[in-house]
């Protein structure tokens, strides 16, 4: 038996525009099945890393292989093998939602009656058969960016790549969509490799490569990525904080302080501690706030910058590109 | 076993390629052109208002002037090279259409999917030709108005012909979108090698006793083959004196030869066929 190889595996992806090196030589897998999100400011070099999986821009150096498929020689075989939904949105508003998936998947060479069984479903799925005969130009942009995905599933894709899938979207749709990914998760067996530059959006994946200025600088599940770069911090509010200060000390070996009326302690798994400080502390809390470290923290930690003044920095013009697509 | 649950097992359900295939995304793509054009009902009458000015307005007014010395009517001259020129802009707007695609991201669509962009750069040209001919029915319906009478194999002839010229310009305007990004620039430049094209086509004023500079120009436009078969066809149904036909439809002439209408036909075939083809091999180069 030949090795399975991974949903998605790249080695040493390099990709020069000229003097610019948006790749700079990454390595990367991903299992099937899993939810894996490319995390960092815009220009990062994620956008370019996903059309090279796509086989939309060639890379420079390196290759890569998706669903066991060799990107570079194997184009046509990868793309029926992937769904894409762009960052840019990529429907024709003239059809209706129907006629644009039924174009999707006339282009896809999928058989006539298992299209028309297909559309049915995906409708359903994304929420918009009461739309099926509506032109797309009626939609909002949720309902939009919902069939894209519904369309870049359609041909049952073994990967399916969602470029930043959110972005321009108010922060009501923008949870929404999240819904359906992972509705569509549980449903569909396959693997999702998502863009993101929004820091809680990068939580639902399973794990995450950090990229900055075309590198990947750290991969891993979200939670480990913060607890790599530092411990949680618990606030507590008790009726006697200068005894609660000593009982952490001497009962846990906790430096505490009181910082805005709150005694306020750092520990390594706050999830877990705080019933062991319930049941130890021998003080009555009256409140407990457990704060993780967020992933903008892991950021600024690895590349020692936050990712919004990065952005500022490097990726104004393209952010207002990209906005400017959007609209 | 339903769809669903095929594709929840993770079963691929896509049939291999081939030619089938690549014929299926281009009559896909041909068929969007048609919803589309269905839906655009303002373009359309915008479109056919200009040709039929062009034809009662401009063709009245100059028939005051011209002496035809003949009984034949100026506007009877002008009415091919109208329904022409109809197609012509129609059809140049539907291949620089092509960057309309870009800028609203369909484009992108088409091209990650599993086909060749030949198949999808085919079925947009012959979408526009299509859609371009079908414009010219209702001006095609006023013949009888300028002196053209209605003959089923006429009007097969001058569709058919049509079709060739419309196609030949979609393909121009997808060449035109290959390089040009911007639509506010595709728009003037396509008006700027269609106009000199058309006027240099013999659709407006007759070919004969032209200065020699100007007759060559009109004998290398690619337009000509077109526009003057066009116009013999609707000839040989109106009863002419001799010296009419002359004056109004002379023959075209490679040096001393007298070119054949079969042959006009087939320049203007190969030409259209060319810049298809030049369409998809520059499109097949970029994106």
């Amino acid at each position: 038996m030949p090795e399975r190889l991974p949903a998605v595996r790249v080695r040493g992806l390099e990709k020069t525009y000229g003097e610019v090196r948006a790749v700079n030589g990454i390595d990367l897998d991903v299992d099937e099945g899993e939810m894996f999100g490319f995390l960092g400011p815009n220009g990062a070099g994620k956008t370019t890393a996903i059309k090279i999986l796509c086989t939309i821009a060639d890379a420079t150096a390196g290759t890569a292989t998706v669903a066991g498929t060799d990107v570079r020689t194997q184009r046509a075989e990868v793309r029926r093998r992937i769904g894409v939904v762009f960052q840019e949105p990529t429907l024709d508003s003239y059809l209706t939602a129907e006629q644009n998936l039924r174009f999707h998947g006339e282009l896809y060479g999928m058989p006539r009656r298992q299209l028309r069984e297909r559309i049915t479903e995906v409708l359903e799925m994304v929420g918009l058969t009461q739309r099926r005969d509506d032109p797309v130009l009626k939609f909002s942009g949720g309902m939009k960016r919902r069939l894209e995905i519904g369309r870049g599933l359609l041909h049952a894709p073994k990967v399916l790549f969602l470029d930043e899938p959110t972005i321009g979207l108010d922060p009501q749709t923008r949870a929404s969509i999240w819904d359906y990914i992972a509705t569509l998760r549980q449903e569909q067996d396959i693997t999702i490799f998502v863009t993101t530059h929004y820091m809680d959006e990068a939580e639902h994946c399973d794990r995450i490569s950090i990229m900055n200025r075309g590198d990947i600088v750290v991969t891993g599940t979200p939670d480990a990525l913060k607890s790599s770069v530092g411990a949680d911090r618990v606030r507590i509010r008790t009726e006697d904080d200068h005894a609660a200060i000593r009982a952490l000390r001497e009962r846990f070996e906790l430096d505490a302080a009181v910082h805005d009326g709150m005694v306020t302690f750092s520990v390594g798994d706050g999830a877990q501690f705080v019933p062991r400080l319930f049941a130890e502390l021998g003080i009555a809390i009256d409140t407990v706030t457990v704060t993780r470290p967020s992933l903008d923290d892991v950021f600024m930690v690895y590349t020692g910058r936050t990712m919004a003044d990065t952005e500022k920095a490097e990726g104004a013009s393209v952010m207002m590109r990209a906005m400017a697509a959007r609209r | 076993m339903t769809t669903l649950e095929t594709v929840r097992k993770g079963q691929t359900t896509i049939a291999p390629g081939g030619l089938a295939h690549e014929l299926r995304a281009t009559t896909m793509v041909w068929r969007r052109e048609l919803i589309r054009f269905r839906h655009d009902r303002t373009r359309m009458l915008a479109m056919l208002l200009q040709p039929v000015l062009f034809l009662f307005v401009l063709g009245t007014g100059l028939s005051s002037v011209i002496s035809t010395g003949t009984e034949i009517d100026f506007r009877t001259f002008l009415f091919p090279g109208v329904l022409a020129m109809s197609v012509l802009f129609s059809a140049a707007f539907a291949g620089i259409s092509l960057v309309w695609d870009r800028e609203f991201g369909f484009l992108r669509e088409m091209l990650v999917a599993p086909v060749s962009k030949s198949a999808i750069i085919l079925g947009k040209c012959l979408g526009g030709a299509t859609t371009a001919t079908l414009q010219t029915l209702v001006l095609l319906a006023l013949a009888g108005l300028v002196g053209v009478p209605y003959n089923l194999m006429l009007f097969l002839s001058l569709l058919g012909l049509l079709f060739v010229g419309a196609l030949m310009l979609t393909a121009l305007g997808v060449l035109l979108s290959a390089r040009v990004k911007q639509i506010q620039a595709a728009m003037p430049l396509s008006q700027l090698i269609i106009t000199p094209m058309m006027f240099l086509s013999g659709a407006l004023f007759p070919m004969a006793n032209l200065p020699g500079w100007l007759a060559v120009l009109t004998k290398i436009n690619p337009l000509t083959y077109v526009v003057q078969p066009m116009r013999s066809v609707v000839f040989d149904y109106l009863t002419l004196p001799a010296t009419a036909r002359a004056a109004f439809n002379p023959a075209i002439t490679w040096g001393a030869w007298t070119v054949p209408l079969g042959v006009q036909v087939l320049v203007a075939v190969a030409c259209t066929a060319g810049l298809v083809a030049a369409g998809i091999a520059v499109f097949n180069r970029t994106d």
